[in-house]
C-alpha cells in the first residue's frame, strides 16, 4: 500500500470527447467500452468539434448525452440515411452512426445497405449483440440457431425464423465500401484490435476515403442470462464460429 | 516492473467484475462492499502487483478506473 | 422577377424549391411526381446542390431529416402511399422542431388506388397522419403559378417557424401546365445561419437534435411548447382567398384544383342570376375557421366540393356549424368533376 500518485504519470483516464454523463448500460454491456474507443479516437484525431454523430433507437438512444460532438436522435433503422442525410448538406463534418443488430440489421437493412452501396463517406459502427436488449430481450437477425430469447422462448427455430444474418459479408458484396471489418471486445488483445479498427475507420472518413463499417461483437449480459465474464466467453468460445472476426474488405 | 496503481470511481462501479477477469496480475477482486447503486465495488485487493498495464481500465465498460504508472528513469 | 416559363405543376414546385435556396432534395419515385424528381435530378448536382434517389420514401424523409438538422434547407417529395411511408419522419421532423419542406402530390387511394388527381389526403396533412400531437402547416395551391409561390413560402415559413410544412398539391396540378414566373433565386449560403444546427460544435456546446424525453413532465414541457407554437402560426399564418361572396347565397367551400374549377362555377352560377360566391382556404393547416363562420352567418348555404369522401367537408362544419346548411358534392377514384356537374349540385341548392 504504498503507490503514491504524486511520483506517478496517469496513463488512462476519461476520453475528452466524452462528457461526464453515467452510461444507462448494464453492468458488463459492451456498449460503454464502445463509447469509450469512440471517445478516444475524436481525441487522438482531434475532430470532435466537427463531428455529429447519430444516436440510434435501442439501448443507445441516449448516446447523445455522452459524446460532446453534436448528435441528431433519429426514427429506428433511418441512422445511415439520416447520416446521408447530414453528410450530403455538411460534407465538411465527420458523422457517424451508431446502431444495434435491430436497427442496422432488421429494420434499417434498407438504409444501411443502400448508404454503403452510395459509398457515402461515413463510419458506421454496428454493435451486434444477437439480442434486443432495450425492449425486453427478443430475437435479433443476429440471434444464433438455438439461442433462447423473448420471442424465441424454445431457441431460435431455423425452420421457423431463419439463420443468424451476416450483415457484414452482405455489404461486403458491394463495390463501394472502402473497409468492412468484423471485431470484438473479449478480451484486452480484441479490444485492442477494436480500437485500431474503430480508429482507421473515422480516419478514413476524415481522409475522404469512402464508406467504412465496424461490426462489433458485443455482449449482453441481461438478456443472455450470463454474468459478463461468462457472456465474453460465450462469444469468444461461440459467437465468434459463426461471425468471423477480421477484415472483410481493406481498400484503404 | 513499474509500479502501478488503479483509482476506481466506487460510485460509478457496476460490480460487472469484468476489470478483475482482465487483470494479468491478480490484482483486482471484489470488495464485498456495495455502493449506493447496489453493486459490489470492485477494489484492488493485492495493490503490490499492479503494473500500471491498464488492461482493466480498457475493458471496464462505465470508464471508472483511472491508471497511474511510476515514471521510469531514463 | 425572373424570366416566365411554361411549366408543369411538378416542375414548377421543383424549380421554386432551387430558388428557395433548398440545398438538399431526397426522394423516390412515383407516379404522378416523378417530373419533380427529374428536373431536380438534372439541375441540383449543376448547382452544387445535394440530390439523391432514395431507397425509399422511408429513407428519402430520414435524409431530410438529417440534412434539415445539419441546418440547410430541405425538401422531399412524394404522392399519397408514399407519404404514408414518411409519416413517422414527419412526426420525428415536428417533435424536433426541425424545418422542411414536404409535398404531396396526391393521388386516388387507398390503398395502391391509382394515378389519378385526388383530394383524399386532406385528413393525412392536417390531422396527423403521423403519431403524436403535431401539426405540420398544409398550404394548398390551386394553379401552377400559385404552386410555384407557396414553395418559396413553404421554405420561409418552415425556416421562420422551425417547423415541417406541406404542400398539398394533386394528381391535376403536377401534369397541367402553365406560364409560371418566378422570383430570382436565393443563394443558399446567404441564408442566416441556424445556431440550433448540428454543423460541428465548434466554439459551442454541443446540439442535439432530439424529440425524447423519458420524463412526463418533460415531455409534457416539450409539448406544451409544440402547441404554443402552434398556436402563434394560427394566429398569424391563415392565408384563404374569397371570391363573389359579398351578397353570396350560396357560398362554395374547395381548395386546390377544384376550387379553380369551382371558379368557373361561380361565373356560370351567377350568369344564370344565381349568386354563389367561393371561399377557398390557401392553409389547410392553420385552417381559416374564423373567416368561415363569419361568411356562413350571412348565407344560406355553404357547399363544400371535393375529390374525396367528404375530408375538409367535416372542418367546414365545423366552422359554419348550425349558422348555414353544409351540403357535400365529391368525386373518388380520380374523377375530377366537370364545371357542370358542380352547378348542377349548386341549383339543388337555391331556395
Amino acid at each position: 500500500m504504498s503507490a503514491n500518485l504524486e511520483t506517478m504519470t496517469k496513463v488512462f483516464d476519461r476520453p475528452d470527447s466524452l462528457t461526464d454523463a453515467r452510461f444507462t448500460y448494464c453492468p458488463g454491456c459492451h456498449h460503454g467500452i464502445i463509447t469509450r474507443i469512440i471517445g478516444d479516437t475524436l481525441d487522438e484525431l482531434g475532430i470532435v468539434d466537427q463531428t455529429v454523430g447519430i444516436a440510434p433507437v435501442g439501448c443507445s438512444v441516449f448516446a447523445y448525452r455522452y459524446f460532446k460532438c453534436d448528435s441528431q436522435q433519429v426514427p429506428h433503422g433511418r441512422a445511415c440515411a439520416v447520416a446521408t442525410g447530414i453528410k450530403r448538406a455538411r460534407p465538411d463534418t465527420i458523422v457517424f452512426s451508431y446502431q444495434g443488430d435491430g436497427d442496422f440489421a432488421s429494420i434499417g437493412t434498407a438504409e444501411s445497405i443502400h448508404a454503403a452501396n452510395r459509398g457515402e463517406n461515413l463510419t458506421v459502427i454496428f454493435v451486434n449483440n444477437q439480442i434486443y436488449g432495450m425492449t425486453g430481450g427478443e430475437m435479433a437477425p443476429t440471434t444464433l440457431v438455438g439461442q433462447k430469447s423473448a420471442t424465441t422462448p424454445e431457441g431460435r427455430d431455423p425452420s421457423l425464423f431463419g439463420y443468424p444474418i451476416r450483415f457484414s459479408e452482405i455489404i461486403a458484396q458491394l463495390e463501394a465500401p472502402v473497409y468492412i471489418t468484423r471485431q470484438a471486445l473479449y478480451d484486452t488483445k480484441h479490444i485492442m484490435q477494436t480500437t485500431q479498427a474503430i480508429k482507421k475507420a473515422f480516419q478514413n472518413q476524415v481522409d475522404g476515403k469512402g464508406y467504412s463499417l465496424v461490426e462489433v461483437l458485443s455482449a449482453c449480459p441481461v438478456q443472455w442470462r450470463m454474468s459478463p465474464v461468462q457472456a465474453n466467453k460465450h462469444i469468444a468460445e461461440t459467437v465468434t464460429q459463426v461471425f468471423p472476426l477480421g477484415d472483410l474488405v481493406d481498400r484503404g | 516492473m513499474p509500479k502501478g496503481t488503479v483509482v476506481i470511481d466506487a460510485d460509478r462501479c457496476k460490480g460487472c467484475g469484468l476489470c478483475i477477469a482482465a487483470c494479468p496480475q491478480g490484482v483486482l477482486a471484489f470488495s464485498g462492499k456495495l455502493n449506493t447503486s447496489g453493486y459490489d465495488v470492485a477494489h484492488m485487493e493485492k495493490p503490490d502487483a499492479c503494473i500500471g498495464c491498464a488492461f482493466c481500465a480498457m475493458t471496464c465498460p462505465d470508464i471508472v478506473i483511472e491508471v497511474y504508472r511510476e515514471k521510469v528513469a531514463s | 422577377m425572373g424570366e416566365r416559363l411554361l411549366l408543369r405543376g411538378n416542375e414548377a414546385i421543383a424549380e421554386a424549391a432551387i430558388r428557395a435556396g433548398c440545398q438538399c432534395y431526397f426522394a423516390y419515385p412515383i407516379t404522378p411526381q416523378a417530373e419533380l424528381l427529374e428536373h431536380l435530378a438534372q439541375h441540383m448536382p449543376r448547382l452544387g446542390r445535394s440530390f439523391v434517389q432514395a431507397e425509399s420514401e422511408l429513407a428519402a424523409v430520414s435524409m431530410v431529416y438529417g440534412a434539415a438538422g445539419a441546418g440547410v434547407r430541405a425538401m422531399t417529395s412524394s404522392s399519397s402511399p408514399g407519404i404514408s411511408l414518411k409519416q413517422e419522419g414527419i412526426s420525428y421532423l415536428a417533435g424536433a422542431h426541425l424545418p422542411a419542406v414536404i409535398v404531396n402530390v396526391v393521388r386516388g387511394g387507398p390503398g395502391l388506388g391509382n394515378i389519378a388527381p385526388s383530394q383524399c389526403d386532406y385528413f393525412q396533412a392536417t390531422k396527423g397522419g403521423g403519431h403524436g400531437d403535431y401539426r405540420l402547416i398544409v398550404l394548398g395551391p390551386s394553379t401552377v403559378p400559385e404552386a410555384g409561390e407557396l414553395t418559396m413560402l413553404a421554405f420561409e415559413l418552415a425556416d421562420q417557424y422551425r417547423i415541417p410544412v406541406m404542400i398539398l398539391a394533386d394528381g391535376l396540378l403536377g401534369q397541367m401546365m402553365e406560364p409560371v414566373e418566378l422570383p430570382d433565386a436565393i443563394d443558399p449560403s446567404t441564408l442566416p445561419a441556424k445556431e440550433w444546427a448540428t454543423t460541428g460544435a465548434k466554439g459551442r456546446d454541443a446540439n442535439v437534435v432530439l424529440s425524447f424525453d423519458m420524463d412526463p413532465n418533460d415531455l409534457k414541457q416539450a409539448n406544451l411548447v409544440l402547441q404554443e407554437k402552434y398556436r402563434t402560426i394560427t394566429e398569424n399564418e391563415i392565408r384563404y382567398e374569397e371570391t363573389d361572396t359579398e351578397d353570396a347565397d350560396i357560398v362554395i367551400a374547395a381548395y386546390g384544383t377544384i376550387a379553380r374549377i369551382c371558379k368557373s362555377v361561380v361565373r356560370m352560377a351567377r350568369a344564370e342570376g344565381i349568386k354563389v360566391g367561393l371561399f377557398r382556404p390557401i392553409t389547410l393547416w392553420p385552417f381559416p375557421y374564423e373567416p368561415l363562420k363569419a361568411l356562413s352567418s350571412k348565407v344560406q348555404t355553404v357547399l363544400t366540393v371535393e375529390m374525396s369522401a367528404g375530408q375538409m367537408w367535416e372542418d367546414v362544419r365545423l366552422a359554419v356549424a348550425e349558422r348555414a346548411e353544409t351540403p357535400f358534392y365529391g368525386e373518388m377514384g380520380g374523377i375530377v368533376p366537370t364545371p357542370r356537374s358542380i352547378l348542377s349540385e349548386v341549383r339543388k341548392h337555391v331556395s
